[in-house]
């Protein structure tokens, strides 16, 4: 975490000292750190002069920030409803049994994290999954073993 | 001017020189949807041949052109023949197309679906007469899938900011009048008269005003604003330069969902390419109208779609609607007036101005003027997104545009979680805000999400009324607490536990979250219940009196078997299962045990696309004990 600090003061250095800054703040910091760390939320408090409470109330609110460190690669189920009647739900299922974790959570070798999400916005190719930053769309249960293969 | 009108005449050139059929281009689909369906091996497949066979013809990904089953779609200008489009490329064909087509100059006619051309072209034809294509009006996405959204120059010679032009020959006023007269309408899906909105805002005094173009397309099943910020981010944002010039705004804000990172990266690119031309910053054109755009990406809250909640948020906030009036056109972000329009609303904008009102009144029909993109997905043949004036019918969409259904049709959810499952009597309907509402639905931003039979209507109110209870910003007890109820019982229902009452219950609660709730969304939440209530009460029935799931879909009313004449014992689905329920010796019907089997679809999944026999496991009612 110590390099994390020392980056945390670059990122702050970019935004004024305003509310409307919290959230592209928060957002930058999870893009440095993967989550957003009790020691990041220090950070922001003594730099917006905001209290802590103030600050996880507002994160805890949007389903985007993370309090607990991520995996390598980010599995993300879509479960809009395109999907949902396609057996998105299903899907997500199978990949908690297959990793042996619930959703949010992160494997213990670090390698996937796996999350849920609202609408990907790829409704016509449901049910998708997005590993990364690829989107994977008419998936099905027999396909996941060999697509996580792909992802060390 | 002469900057722009210089830029202009070089862009239309470039263009003509692109379209000239001597010109080798090839165009890819690379919207997020594109990617999804496997564009980028497409991609990679391309530049290889290109290279392999020492062509030189320009790429050019662009973004989305409506019809996503086809997808990835690839298209082609080169040898004389005008630009040929090839559907579902996969990287085997791609190779083959480019040695074809390019190579050789002959077109692939077996896998080719249109042109683009002026003159016919043997065996194949014009794009836009495909039956998914034809009954559509292309004003909003009229360049979607046409150029490349990341030049400027595309937009510009195809009339990109011509609209601006003409607004800034007009004063504000005369810009909202032109709006109003064309009856333009919010988009976002409250139908609100959006030259009205732009009125208040004028009138509004304060030091400052702002617009802001809601991007927080949260609706689950619906990617309007998606593919027409990744196909034509300029439309949008020469939308934003005339509303913001209407209202006397000199900032302007895009709230988009972080879940989109590809419209942000196009939308970033936008904003320097309009830097750099004049189009924004100080003085736009020449003239005394300066404006900036901020993006501002939002954290996952479907509640900030709600304008309230959503100016919270840019504000660093909870996102948490508060009370109306007084409306953001008059208090809104920072105190000041402000306009929140949709993306579509603004995308459309720039063709109002352009165009006139009188020629954007040809499309619809009384009150609702103009045309609408809706997301066209569930169960029809051909999804994807497509643009039809106001009052068109249900049917038409989904019968001539979508192609129907492989089953029989069930249902239709228009309007997002907000909206209403409609069912095949009302098909007739034709589509505006106020028939949509009188029905019990709402127009909504767009989704069209089809269903037939093998969907279930209780498990899909279950599902919309679990997200918006997971969304509910918790502010008012009705929704926060009352959704959490509704949901609880539907999951009963869906167990198999529900009682009679418990429809009386649920509609009881459904008004009190409806009358009671502060905002949109709460007051909307329970329109799914209303709806498969009123047209779909025998489903809910056959769940809580006879414990039977019609469409075999709840899972707990349901349990998979082996028919067995028709197994092959090939052992595959043995394999697949996780918990060790199917089992028998090879080549002889296997035997699946209801009672280890956890329904997880593996094996019918592979008994269907990989097994010898191929859909020997099936689903059934479960048995008693």
């Amino acid at each position: 975490m110590e390099s994390g600090i020392s980056s945390m003061a670059g990122i702050l250095k970019e935004f004024p000292v305003e509310p409307g800054s919290l959230i592209p703040i928060l957002q930058k910091s999870q893009k440095e750190f993967g989550f957003i760390s009790p020691q990041v939320v220090e950070r922001i408090a003594a730099f917006l002069k905001m209290t802590e409470n103030e600050i996880y109330g507002v994160a805890s609110f949007y389903s985007q920030f993370r309090f607990i460190p991520k995996g390598r690669h980010t599995i993300t189920v879509c479960l809009g409803t395109a999907c949902h009647v396609r057996g998105g739900a299903i899907l997500l299922e199978a990949l908690e049994r297959h990793l042996e974790i619930k959703t949010g959570e992160c494997t213990p070798d670090r390698r996937f994290d796996l999350d849920a999400v609202a609408c990907l916005g790829c409704c016509a190719l449901a049910p998708v999954v997005k590993i990364d930053n690829n989107i994977y769309g008419n998936m099905a249960v027999i396909k996941i073993k060999e697509l996580l293969e792909k992802y060390e | 001017m002469n900057k722009l009108q210089k830029r202009i005449a070089q862009s239309q050139s470039e263009w003509q020189t692109l379209q000239s059929p001597a010109a080798a281009c090839i165009y890819l689909g690379m919207a997020s949807c594109g990617r999804a369906a496997g564009s980028e091996g497409v991609k990679e497949t391309i530049l290889a041949e290109l290279k392999k066979h020492r062509i030189s013809a320009r790429l050019i990904e662009v973004g989305c052109i409506g019809p996503c089953y086809m997808e990835p779609l690839m298209d082609i200008t080169a040898h004389g023949t005008p630009r040929i489009s090839y559907a579902n490329v996969t990287p085997a064909k791609a190779k083959l197309i480019i040695e074809k087509h390019l190579v050789k100059g002959e077109p692939v006619r077996q896998l080719a679906v249109g042109h683009f051309g002026m003159e016919p072209v043997d065996g194949i034809p014009y794009f836009f007469d495909q039956p998914m294509l034809k009954n559509q009006v292309r004003v909003v996405l009229r360049n979607c899938g046409i150029i490349d959204p990341e030049n400027i120059g595309h937009y510009l010679a195809r009339d990109g900011y011509r609209g601006l032009e003409k607004a800034l020959a007009l004063t504000p006023d005369q810009v909202i009048e032109e709006i109003a007269r064309s009856g333009l309408r919010g988009r976002g899906g409250a139908g609100f008269p959006t030259g009205k909105k732009w009125q208040i805002c004028r009138n509004a005094g304060g030091d400052a005003k702002y617009l802001i173009c809601n991007a927080d397309e949260g609706d689950p099943g619906a990617f309007m604003n998606r593919s027409l910020l990744e196909g034509d981010p300029h439309a949008v944002l020469e939308g934003m330069l005339i509303a913001g010039y209407a209202i006397g705004a000199s900032r302007g804000y895009i709230y988009i969902r972080a879940e989109y990172p590809l419209a942000i990266q196009r939308l970033k690119t936008a904003i320097a390419q309009m830097k750099e031309s004049g189009l924004l910053g100080e003085r736009i054109l020449g003239s005394k109208f300066s404006f900036a755009v901020r993006i501002k990406e939002g954290a996952g809250a479907f509640v900030c779609g709600e304008e309230t909640a959503l100016i919270q948020s840019i504000a660093g906030k909870r996102g948490m609607p508060r009370t109306k009036p007084p409306f953001p056109a008059i208090a809104g972000l920072f105190g000041m007036p402000t306009v929140i329009n949709n993306v579509e609303t603004l995308g459309t904008v720039p063709h109002v101005l352009r165009n006139g009102s009188t020629w954007y009144k040809q499309f619809g029909v009384e009150g609702n003027y103009g045309t609408k993109t809706f997301s066209l997905v569930g169960k029809v043949r051909r999804t994807g997104l497509i643009e039809v004036p106001l009052g068109t019918s249900l049917k038409n969409i989904i019968y001539d545009i979508g192609g129907g259904l492989q089953k029989a049709f069930k249902a239709v959810q228009t309007g997002g979680p907000s909206g209403g499952c409609l069912p095949e009597e009302l098909l007739d309907t034709p589509i505006t805000y106020e028939t949509l509402a009188a029905v019990g639905s709402i127009m909504g931003s767009g989704g069209l999400i089809v269903m037939d039979h093998d969907t279930c209507v209780v498990d899909v109110a279950r599902y919309f009324l679990d997200f918006i209870q997971k969304e509910s910003c918790g502010k008012c007890t009705s929704c926060r607490v009352g959704t959490r109820h509704m949901v609880d019982i539907l999951d009963k229902i869906c167990l198999g536990e529900g009682e009679v009452e418990d429809l009386d219950r649920l509609e009881s609660l459904a008004r009190t979250v409806k009358t009671t709730s502060l905002c949109g969304l709460g007051q909307t939440a329970p329109n799914p219940v209303f709806t498969t209530l009123r047209y779909f009460r025998s489903e809910y029935v056959e769940h809580v009196v006879n414990k039977y799931c019609p469409a075999l879909v709840c899972r707990s009313l349901i349990e998979y078997y082996v028919i067995p004449n028709k197994c092959t014992g090939c052992q595959r689905c043995v394999g697949v299962c996780p918990t060790g329920a199917i089992s028998g010796p090879r080549s002889e019907p296997h035997n699946l045990d209801a009672a280890k089997c956890i329904k997880c679809r593996a094996c019918l999944e592979i008994c269907r696309f990989d097994a010898i026999a191929g859909n020997a496991i099936a689903i059934r009612t479960r048995e008693e004990g």
